[in-house]
């Protein structure tokens, strides 16, 4: 929207006053830059501390215990990884189905406009009622399905151990549900815009709707799956109060699924509160290594995003 | 999508297409719509869950009174609600002017600046920083040189939770006005800043208003920037700068009480914020979708 009026400033006999609504606009504009700058330097120096003391053994310590002032996320970092990917692995085929339903014609207009309301109402309802509703439904579910699995399967590291309700499992199912809408509300748009010609195309070469689908609109619209897929995967990591109310905030390193575990945004939300001395700074390093993971993934989803749509451009 | 293509799911088959490709192509749209009507099953889950244990409660006591003492039953959560109304009054406060000033910066005085690239880069960026790192924020820059939770550091956490949601939708409600209206405006003889408040602003203010409340709904519902800032308190707000409860730290802090009353308070607050975040949502439809389609 480029707004110059040359003719209403230089007007004949208009004296040109200046415009201070330009000036107040462009603090709160250089505001908005300089905050980000700021929220990132107060984190990382608050940090600082903790870095200097210490330093990469941070990331590879396996011992969290505030009383003997030694810190170690390890366990915490696969918590964080491993639950999000957990919850991506179940996402991603559900919300794939969704983008392809809400794409295709499978059911009249209206039906498919609901589905996509509800969807995005998944989004919004908040992460702590998304908590309390695990704690009421997801866990018994879990420790249901997670005893049996236990007991026959117990061989398998995965579902070794005793089942607890608090889990890395019962964490996952429930960040399946809250990224389940960034996945669809991404795939439709690359699905959506993936040009008719090419699926006419494939209907004028005898292909059925799902040979179409499968060979020539899921590859072209791709990328702008892998970029909903990363997108989600910054919107997991970052997730806080329905994972810290479900996983059961421990910092012991297990394989089980079934057996407590931590993230860092969980971790933040639980110890913060009764923090003092070092044990700030180090959950400051905590989140400082947050920031940095959910600005590196969402920042590869963006790219990702912006070179579908430059090329998915071309092919009309 | 193509209606000449297909009229029917079932009967897209050409003459010579064979009952095994046929079949194939039948379970899998079936399975296509069976995960996705699976979905409501979890939505519909949570909607029936938080009306039945949230709507017995409701009644004015619970709006107004204090949170019972553990183990009794009765009272409210008048206090928790104040201080939700609080802190995200003082988060509007701070985020909404310095929201839209630089949404208008960026929309109308100088869109292809770097300085406009830099706030939507940034903003872009505050979107996806997950709502914890807020309440990192303002721990470290309101609580730890006043050595207090306050609802004051709340605010100031919320504010930075919302403020890219307020720039982004300002600045779409912005791009939303026609062109010809600036044009006009500018033919006339009006200057820019005449332009922009009687001609560009009124025409984007409802859309504004729509992003304002979005922002509401979402701060409403955060917990994660409040939980160490503001903390949680019994009793009622009496100074920004002391510890105060909110709805979602409310939920947070009852759900896992072995006090069924005060389970049950915490999706009587789960009700409150859905009812927030469904209205919202319905009023933003209503109000965006006819311009994208």
């Amino acid at each position: 929207m480029i707004t110059t009026a040359p003719g209403a400033q230089a007007h004949r006999g208009y004296r040109r006053r200046p415009d201070l609504l330009k000036g107040v606009c462009l603090v709160a504009s250089t505001l908005v830059v300089v905050l980000l700058v700021f929220i990132l330097g107060e984190i990382f120096q608050k940090a600082f501390p903790a870095f200097a003391k210490f330093g990469a053994g941070f990331l590879s310590g396996i011992q969290w215990s505030p009383n003997r002032e030694v810190f170690g996320v390890l366990p915490v970092l696969i918590g964080t990884v491993e639950s999000s990917l957990l919850a991506l692995l179940l996402a991603l085929p559900l919300g794939l189905a969704i983008a392809l339903f809400l794409s295709e014609d499978f059911l009249p207009a209206p039906v498919r406009q609901t589905i996509r309301f509800v969807v995005e109402l998944l989004a919004s309802i908040p992460s702590v009622v998304y908590g309390l509703w695990g704690i009421a439904v997801v866990i018994p579910i879990v420790q249901s399905i997670g005893a049996p699995l236990s007991k026959w399967l117990g061989f398998i590291p995965l579902f070794q151990g005793p089942v607890y309700g608090n889990s890395l499992h019962s964490a996952s199912l429930v960040l399946t549900l809250m990224v389940l809408p960034t996945i669809t509300a991404i795939s439709r748009n690359a699905l959506v815009s993936v040009p008719k010609t090419l699926r006419e195309g494939a209907y004028a070469l005898g292909a059925t709707r799902w040979e179409s689908i499968f060979g020539v609109i899921l590859p072209t619209a791709s990328p702008g799956i892998v970029a909903a897929t990363i997108l989600a995967f910054g919107r997991a990591m970052g997730e806080t109060m329905a994972v810290a109310m479900l996983i059961g905030n421990s910092q012991r390193l297990t394989w089980s699924l079934f057996s407590p575990s931590n993230t860092l945004a969980a971790l933040l939300a639980n110890q913060f509160a009764e923090a003092e001395g070092i044990q700030v700074s180090a959950l400051m390093y905590a989140a400082a290594l947050l920031v940095l993971l959910t600005l590196i993934v969402n920042m590869a989803g963006e790219a990702v995003l912006r070179r579908t749509q430059k090329a998915t451009a071309g092919l009309t | 999508m193509s209606r000449t293509v297909s009229k029917n799911f079932f009967s897209e088959a050409g003459r010579h297409t064979s009952p095994l490709r046929l079949l194939g192509n039948r379970t899998l749209t079936g399975l296509c719509i069976g995960l996705s009507l699976l979905t409501l099953v979890p939505l519909l889950s949570i909607v029936v869950l938080v009306l039945h244990n949230g709507l017995p409660l409701v009644s004015p006591a619970l709006f107004t009174q204090l949170p019972p003492a553990p183990g009794l039953d009765g009272g409210g959560f008048g206090n928790a609600l104040l201080g939700t109304v609080v802190m995200v009054g003082i988060s509007l406060l701070l985020a909404v002017p310095l929201g839209i000033l630089s949404a208008i910066y960026v929309n109308e005085y100088a869109p292809t600046s770097l300085l406009a690239n830099a706030v939507r880069f940034v903003a872009k960026l505050l979107t996806g920083i997950p709502s914890i790192i807020c309440g990192v924020f303002a721990f470290a820059v309101v609580v730890l040189p006043t050595h207090k939770f306050s609802s004051l550091a709340g605010g100031v956490a919320l504010s930075i939770l919302i403020l890219p949601t307020i720039l982004l939708t300002a600045e779409q409600a912005l791009m939303g006005v026609p062109k010809a209206f600036r044009e006009a405006s500018f033919g006339v003889g009006a200057t820019h800043f005449q332009t922009i408040l009687s001609i560009v602003l009124p025409q984007a203010m409802p859309a504004m208003m729509t992003g304002i409340m979005l922002a509401v709904a979402r701060a409403a519902g955060e917990t994660a920037p409040v939980i160490f800032t503001a903390l949680f308190s019994q009793n009622w707000i009496s100074s920004i700068m002391q510890p105060s409860a909110s709805l979602s730290v409310l939920i947070y802090n009852f759900a896992s009480l072995p006090y069924a009353y005060h389970v049950k308070m915490a999706w009587a607050a789960s009700l409150v914020l859905v009812v927030l975040v469904t209205v919202t949502n319905v009023f933003t439809q209503i109000v965006f979708r006819p311009k994208n389609s």
